[in-house]
């Protein structure tokens, strides 16, 4: 029972302090899965991250869930972890969006959203930007072959979504095929 | 009824193919609730992200919850949220108990090769496409411009931008409001 506590303690306060978002949280997890309470070892903790990598859902999700079971061998442990890593969200979202749907007329809150508007949009550019390294599109210097691949699948999705506006869900699996077929 | 096992489905189908983070999300959610089916107008998406960098947590979990609750209030969140949710917690649930070797699984591994450039691009485009519905103009263009460049070179926390454009904005309307005070009173004078 007291695992079960520490494991929704600690969830809940990474969903609390996790700012920022997915890569954001992740030396927050860190610090308390490997370091406070060695749920996880560094070698394990960086195969969640890789994990989380290779399959949907936001990394803080996943992890939540993946050390829920091995610290308890139960899927209760899961569940209780994913679901504490939410609540902070859960409360937090709901009292703003309140707010926000109840006084958006409100001169302030246009003055402060007129600001937020166009920095949103910098925000998406520099997880762009961000994403833009050598993990998700290889190194020139190490695998030519790789990073070419990488650089056209990149321009035909942009262009697809951009231009022809295609649902992305097809392009992802668009992309899954051709990285079966040419690697 | 109805409209909750849809908003479920739709969620469910966006929470598996959000790969690589929240903001992988935001191109499907364009797609599916915004362009398809209209539940949400351009200019709300952007506040609903606005809102959603601003708040702590999952982005992908704070952007559900917010059109959830938007849509049918709490009930819709609880579904919205779950429905994103469920994939990766049903994923990862098998890897942890069948396959803690899930990663030497070649195929997997090249489908990823595959899809990660593909996510980055369905990431960049929606700057582009957001730069009407941002109302950005030529004017308050260096807004993005030094928000991206904060983040992306000198590795200000997303949440340092946010905040600082929040209070930005307040001072700006505040000026705004005293100065066209001013200038009708003056025209009030010059009447006189």
């Amino acid at each position: 029972m007291l695992l079960y506590l520490q494991l929704f303690y600690t969830f809940f306060k990474i969903g609390l302090f996790g700012f920022g978002g997915g890569y954001a949280m992740l030396s927050l997890i860190q610090g308390e899965v490997v370091v406070q309470h060695s749920w996880l070892t560094p070698q394990e903790f960086t195969d969640i991250v890789a994990i989380s990598q290779m399959t949907p859902g936001p990394i803080g999700i996943n992890v939540a869930t993946y050390v829920g079971y091995t610290a308890t061998q139960s899927v209760w442990g899961s569940i209780t972890a994913t679901f504490a890593v939410i609540l902070p969200s859960f409360i937090l979202m709901l009292t703003i969006s309140r707010f926000f749907l109840k006084h958006r007329n409100h001169p302030i809150v246009e003055a402060i959203f007129s600001g937020l508007r166009p920095a949103v949009v910098g925000l998406i550019a520099s997880a762009a930007l961000l994403l833009m390294n050598t993990e998700n599109f290889n190194s020139p210097n190490v695998d030519l072959y790789n990073f070419i691949i990488s650089i056209i699948l990149f321009i035909a999705v942009f262009i697809g979504t951009y231009k022809f506006k295609t649902n992305p869900i097809l392009l992802i699996l668009a992309c899954a095929i051709i990285g079966i077929i040419v690697y | 009824m109805k409209i909750y096992w849809e908003f479920f489905t739709i969620f469910f189908k966006i929470g598996m193919f959000t790969i690589g983070g929240g903001y992988a999300m935001i191109p499907l959610i364009e797609n599916e609730i915004v362009n398809k089916r209209q539940w949400i107008s351009k200019e709300d998406f952007i506040d609903l992200l606005a809102i959603s960098q601003s708040a702590p947590g999952v982005l992908a979990v704070n952007i559900s919850i917010f059109i959830g609750f938007k849509l049918k209030k709490l009930p819709g969140a609880i579904v919205t949220t779950l429905g994103s949710v469920l994939p990766s917690f049903l994923i990862i649930l098998a890897i942890a108990i069948f396959f803690q070797n899930f990663k030497e699984y070649t195929i997997v591994e090249k489908a990823f090769k595959g899809i990660r450039p593909g996510v980055v691009a369905l990431i960049a485009a929606p700057t582009f496409n957001m730069t009407k519905s941002a109302n950005i103009n030529r004017y308050n263009c260096w807004i993005p411009i030094v928000s991206a460049l904060l983040i992306w070179l000198l590795g200000f926390s997303p949440v340092w931008v946010i905040l600082i454009a929040a209070f930005g904005g307040f001072i700006w309307g505040k000026y705004k409001n005293s100065k066209s005070k001013n200038d009708s009173n003056n025209n009030s004078q010059t009447q006189e």
